[in-house]
């Protein structure tokens, strides 16, 4: 019985997941793309996408190895900007953190937003519901994208060869990142995050080895969490 | 494009491998439970916001195709992006009125 429930609860996250195919495989053939005119080969991109399993990440450590960033900046940068994956994860662990560790082990590894997105909105309106159905919606609303989030990445590698230079892909990656920082303004705290970063990056350029990322991001993070304290102070909710 | 060593290359996939899992499994494996400080997620939910901004900023101002000589294309294309993903929030519009604000722009101007 409990079995069948937590079949039924796989499919509803299958369902919701579903729509998120739209915005996986068209960023996966773009980061197949991207991959193959920087120079890595179709190992290399297919290895990159099924273990990192992070698009934004994986575009900034291949737009800052293109800069000749030093390796260990590279790591540190796209690190930095796959955090939210770990504001994801400490976000699940209430509703996930009491199953067994070797399904925890699983689910981690395919924390994306999606999944995400997906799961914290059916788990806060359903707060009844057991671990196991839990644990089998989170497979399930991740199940419809993982396989085609690679299978895209492959497409995009074998087309990228082929694709002209007045086609403008250089372009790809801020558009879509800017694309994706739009709905993330949620509150004026994020707007405010984002608009120091913006500020910094712009004055510190010039900063060797692309250290200037960092110095933004940490300095967004800073504003954005000291607008939320005095928004809070302001009007206490 | 500049080509990327292979072996740094290896270096780099296995490490953000390796990265983002302990990303990932750090709070939903180790911490399980235990409740995490609220300055520290209070940090964490800017990450995105700040960080991505932070990357693509100088793209924009200065764009490696046009040997770093800010262009009007690519501008108009950054700021219908953002503009389409802050009132519509939806990605997928925001990308392709920005591809076509880029590719539209390019097409009229050279």
């Amino acid at each position: 019985m409990a079995a069948a429930t937590s079949k039924s609860y796989f499919w509803k996250g299958f369902r919701d997941g579903t729509p998120f195919v739209f915005v996986a495989v068209p960023f996966g053939l773009l980061f197949g793309v991207f991959a193959t005119e920087a120079g890595l080969d179709i190992v290399q991109t297919i290895a990159f996408s099924a273990t990192v399993f992070a698009g934004a990440a994986q575009f900034a450590a291949l737009q800052l190895l293109q800069d000749q960033t030093p390796t260990v900046i590279v790591l540190i940068s796209a690190l930095a900007v796959n955090l939210r994956v770990a504001m994801y994860s400490a976000s699940l662990t209430p509703y996930l953190g009491s199953a067994p560790l070797w399904q925890r082990a699983c689910a981690a590894y395919l924390i994306v937003d999606q999944s995400y997105a997906c799961s914290i909105v059916r788990f806060e309106k359903e707060p009844d519901l057991t671990i196991a159905q839990r644990m089998a919606y989170f497979f399930g609303s991740v199940t419809p994208i993982t396989p085609l989030w690679i299978l895209a990445t492959i497409i995009g590698a074998v087309l990228g060869a082929q694709i002209p230079e007045s086609w403008a892909l250089d372009f790809a990656l801020p558009i879509t990142f800017l694309a994706m920082v739009g709905p993330m303004m949620r509150t004026l705290a994020h707007v405010i995050a984002a608009l120091v970063a913006i500020v910094v990056a712009l004055l510190t350029v010039g900063v060797p080895y692309n250290l200037g990322l960092l110095i933004a991001g940490m300095a967004g993070m800073m504003a954005g969490a000291q607008a939320e304290l005095m928004l809070e102070r302001r009007s206490p909710s | 494009m500049t080509q990327i060593d292979p072996t740094t290359m290896w270096i780099i996939i296995v490490g953000l491998a390796i990265g983002s899992y302990a990303l990932r499994f750090t709070f939903i494996g180790l911490v399980g439970d235990r409740p995490m400080p609220l300055w520290l997620l209070r940090h964490l939910r800017y990450t995105a916001v700040a960080i991505l901004p932070a990357l693509i900023t100088p793209l924009v101002v200065w764009p490696s195709a046009t040997g770093g000589q800010p262009d009007i294309p690519r501008m108009s294309a950054a700021a219908v992006a953002l503009l389409v993903g802050l009132i519509s929030k939806n990605v997928l519009a925001a990308i392709f009125s920005g591809a076509a604000t880029l590719y539209g722009l390019l097409y009229l101007l050279t």
